[in-house]
């Protein structure tokens, strides 16, 4: 628009051209609208599915947290039991007499009738009185109080996930075992104490006696052997890499390496482990040793990556302070710039093994997901890890896992949780602003 | 009796530390000036016995299962391996190791508890003949160390060399790293594909990886063509694409622009969690309450869904991809120049019309590398298909149907299965190798965008 246009045409355009912006505006406030709405559905989209995914967790894994126990009074019968033959012994027919007491109307000698009533308790429970009878031979010819968990459906009845009011073809209990278990509740042999075997027991077939002792005690060693590895390696590496590496195509090449690493698929290093530590070394199968060096390789990258961006952030001055008075290039390095540098190391290191402790594909092809009913002993030992051993129970078919699995996934989580929370409590508190 | 040869080389490194800056110090107390300081005397002995002993304990230890088991089998009365399998080979080699570690099952031949005596007597006599070298070699080396001990000595350079050298050693692992997987990858491929041709694993449409366990046994040749197990990998990446590309790219978009600080502050970690959260759990999740919901509503529209269907394993993948594209789109949009923004906006854009038409613009290389190294995340998943997915390799799109996918069959074809030596273990290396290069090209691919936009800004 020059200066010759006359004044009413200018003033027109301009009345027309606010009046075509004053026209598209609510037009154009609407599209940013619309746009701020998607914004805000994406993020409570994002939002409720990690609602849903922890509802889901806890509200199937709280359960798992308690277990039905019965406590029936047990005389262990010299006739069935006799010391010389320990361990061996009629244990079963002693918990039948002992379940008959409490059903007089039952025939014990009706085989299938006895055997109804001992499937309430847990077959974990003949093994239990075993062992107490083994450690204490006195007790042959007493009678003594025995608390047992329950076999899996009853326990599930007791929980209300086996509902009463569907059809009894369509559950697993029927109304005859109802009926008896209901019995014994009244009776008050009936609680839901703490379920302590998740942590004290290793692995089971039966749903009830299954526990997390030998995955937690695997994944410890196997973090170990990993933090052992990945830690002196991957400051080393770092160091090398920041501080003394001449700026030459050998060291692109190494961090170029380096960075590719961090974005190989896990299930690759697990084919790594298996065709070069257990192929070619032939090291265990399934021990956490194996496992720890396999994570050690992948946790190594976020170890080197965050130390370098530690050692990056020690201000120049304390080199040169430390150059200053005298101090070699090695001096400075390890006697000034690490120490500073620590609680950025450690962050990285911990956030890398927690990424660690939930990897669980390249444990699967190293065997660790053994069916293994001991906690191991060693780094050698056969052994599952906390994820595998979720990945497992997921598998199995009972009904009892299903919670287990959850359970499983909450105390995992609460290790992960813990980690994180230390690595921050780590960076917020040690963190220096220069 | 592992441990031994550890303490020996713990107490020994000590003991030379000891001796050493005992020395160095009789030396400067006796008026001479030492050319480092007395520490680096000690230092120099402690390095000088941990790293070549150390070296030598691991590779010994790595090495001796491996030439034990040869000599034993070797010392098999002749004839009893011949004509065995190797598969045959190694459960006898397991049955005597178990044997010598005292679970004896039924009642074994004669020349197995034999063998089993003599692999204890190996084995005992390995770990002495360890205990003995590590102990003779440390002593030499701290005796060697001491007598190096003198004022013109230059112990910090002796000492720093060797340290650059652990350390050039720690950056060299990344890189054998490297190599021990692509040589795994090559050498079983390889094997591989000298039983199956290379134009049927790569063409082929039929993936049937079933062999005969028997000679005997009339099953099927087994088929290796991986197109459909490819389809499937393709088909749940694509779905997983579907549901994190355009909620991660809205999520950053609004976290950018519009919300306000506070709201970042808090949403952004809670988000942040979705990627932490182990891939086992995603896998649990998809079965126990996703496949099903899928299910049920399918049904509701009269529409045939699978109990496994890609559309489960998919969207829980996208579930979990969504902070990655997020994060990447919110670092693309945020290093976008104040000036573009504040040019826009001064021309009466809306703050929508700024950002659609000028910092996405602006933004799209960088937000495209996040969505490449999501796609090969994607690609590369494991636990949450080999949960969710079915392991039937189907030549299909369809989403609601159960495919199959390359990780999948990764890990079924290998678990519980040793014997390197028949097509379907091999198989997994090959799926594996194809994996392994896929991913590589779209990360380097990806890496050199996201790296090269910034430099444009910067």
């Amino acid at each position: 628009m020059t200066d010759i246009t006359p004044d009413n045409v200018n003033a027109g355009q301009t009345n027309s051209t606010a009046e075509a912006v004053r026209r598209s505006l609510s037009r154009r406030n609407r599209k940013q609208v619309i746009l701020q709405g998607l914004g805000i559905a994406a993020i409570v989209f994002a939002l409720s599915m990690l609602l849903i995914l922890v509802g889901t967790l806890v509200s199937t894994g709280f359960q798992a947290f308690t277990q039905t126990h019965v406590e029936i009074e047990v005389f262990v019968d010299p006739q069935e039991i006799k010391s010389e033959n320990l361990p061996r012994g009629g244990f079963n027919n002693v918990l039948a007499t002992s379940m008959g007491q409490y059903f007089p109307d039952v025939d014990l000698s009706d085989r299938a009738a006895s055997r109804e009533i001992t499937s309430i308790l847990s077959n974990g429970a003949q093994f239990k009185l075993r062992d107490m009878v083994v450690a204490d031979p006195d007790l042959i010819g007493q009678t003594i109080k025995l608390k047992v968990p329950t076999s899996d459906p009853y326990d599930q009845l007791n929980k209300g996930l086996i509902k009463r009011d569907t059809a009894e073809q369509n559950r697993r209990v029927d109304d005859a075992a109802i009926e008896k278990f209901d019995r014994l509740d009244e009776l008050g042999l009936v609680s839901k104490p703490l379920n302590t075997a998740l942590i004290t027991n290793a692995d089971s077939r039966f749903p009830e006696l299954a526990g997390l002792k030998g995955a937690l005690i695997g994944s410890f060693w196997a973090l170990l052997t990993c933090f052992v590895i990945s830690f002196p390696l991957g400051i080393g590496a770092a160091i090398y890499l920041e501080e003394f590496a001449p700026k030459n195509r050998i060291s692109d090449f190494i961090e170029i390496n380096i960075n590719n690493l961090a974005a190989v698929p896990s299930v690759v290093f697990g084919l790594l482990a298996l065709a070069v530590f257990i192929g070619w070394f032939g090291l265990p199968r399934s021990a956490p040793l194996v496992g720890g060096m396999t994570l050690a390789l992948m946790t190594l990258p976020t170890i080197i990556i965050a130390t370098r961006a530690a050692l990056k952030a020690v201000p120049p001055s304390i080199r040169e302070a430390a150059l200053g008075v005298g101090a070699s290039k090695h001096q400075v390095v390890f006697q000034h710039v690490l120490p500073l540098a620590m609680p950025g190391i450690l962050t990285g290191t911990i956030i890398g093994l927690a990424q660690a402790l939930g990897e669980t594909a390249p444990l699967l092809l190293i065997g660790m997901n053994a069916f293994i009913t001991s906690a191991p002993t060693s780094p050698f030992d056969s052994a599952t890890a906390l994820p595998t051993q979720i990945f497992i129970w997921a598998d199995s078919p009972e009904r009892g896992f299903v919670s287990r699995t959850s359970a499983a996934i909450l105390v995992l989580l609460g290790f992960l949780i813990t980690m994180n929370a230390i690595a921050i409590y780590l960076r917020q508190r040690l963190h220096k602003q220069w | 009796m592992t441990l031994a040869p550890f303490v020996i080389l713990l107490l020994a490194a000590i003991v030379g530390y000891a001796i050493n800056v005992k020395s160095a110090r009789a030396i400067r107390q006796g008026g001479t000036r030492l050319h480092s300081l007395s520490s680096f005397h000690g230092l120099y002995s402690l390095l000088l016995v941990i790293v070549p002993v150390l070296t030598l304990v691991l590779l010994w230890l790595a090495v001796e299962g491996a030439v034990i088991n040869r000599i034993l089998m070797a010392s098999l009365p002749p004839g009893v391996l011949e004509e065995l399998g190797s598969g045959q080979v190694q459960l006898i080699g397991a049955e005597i190791r178990s044997i010598a570690g005292g679970r004896i099952f039924g009642t074994p031949e004669e020349w197995k508890l034999e063998a089993a005596d003599r692999l204890i007597n190996y084995r005992e006599n390995a770990a002495w003949l360890l205990v003995a070298v590590v102990s003779v070699l440390s002593l030499a080396i701290v005796v060697f160390a001491r007598s190096r001990v003198a004022a013109e000595f230059r112990a910090r350079q002796r000492v720093e060399r060797i340290v650059s050298g652990l350390m050039i050693f720690c950056a060299v692992v990344a890189i054998f790293t490297t190599v021990g997987i692509v040589s795994a990858l090559t050498f079983e491929t390889i094997k591989f594909f000298q039983m199956v041709p290379i134009t049927e694993f790569l063409f082929g449409t039929s993936w049937e990886p079933q062999i005969p366990i028997r000679e005997d046994q009339i099953a099927a040749e087994g088929a290796f063509g991986a197109v459909p197990v490819f389809l499937g990998t393709i088909v749940i990446a694509t779905v997983a694409l579907f549901i994190a590309v355009p909620v991660g790219l809205m999520t950053a978009i609004y976290l950018n622009e519009f919300a306000s600080r506070q709201f970042r502050a808090s949403v952004k970690p809670v988000l942040e969690i979705l990627a932490g959260v182990p891939t086992v759990v995603y896998g649990f999740f998809a079965i126990l309450t996703v496949a099903p919901a899928i299910r049920q509503f399918g049904q509701s529209l009269g529409l045939e869904v699978a109990s496994n269907t890609a559309l489960a394993a998919g969207g829980v993948m996208g579930i979990m991809l969504i902070p990655f594209i997020s994060s990447f789109a919110e670092d693309a949009l945020s290093a976008v120049p104040r000036s573009l923004r504040d040019g826009a906006l001064a021309l009466g854009a809306t703050r929508a019309e700024m950002m659609l038409n000028v910092l996405f613009p602006a933004a799209i290389p960088g937000i495209v590398g996040g969505i490449l190294l999501a796609v090969s995340r994607a690609i590369g998943e494991t636990m949450i298909v080999v949960m969710a997915a079915g392991l039937i390799a189907r030549m299909t799109i369809n989403p609601l149907d159960s495919v199959t996918a390359v990780t999948v069959q990764i890990v079924t074809l290998l678990i519980g299965d040793t014997a390197f030596d028949n097509p379907k273990t091999l198989a997994a290396f090959a799926l594996g190798m194809m994996l392994f290069l896929v991913t590589l090209v779209i990360n380097v691919f990806a890496l050199r965008i996201v790296r090269k936009y910034r430099e444009i800004y910067d």
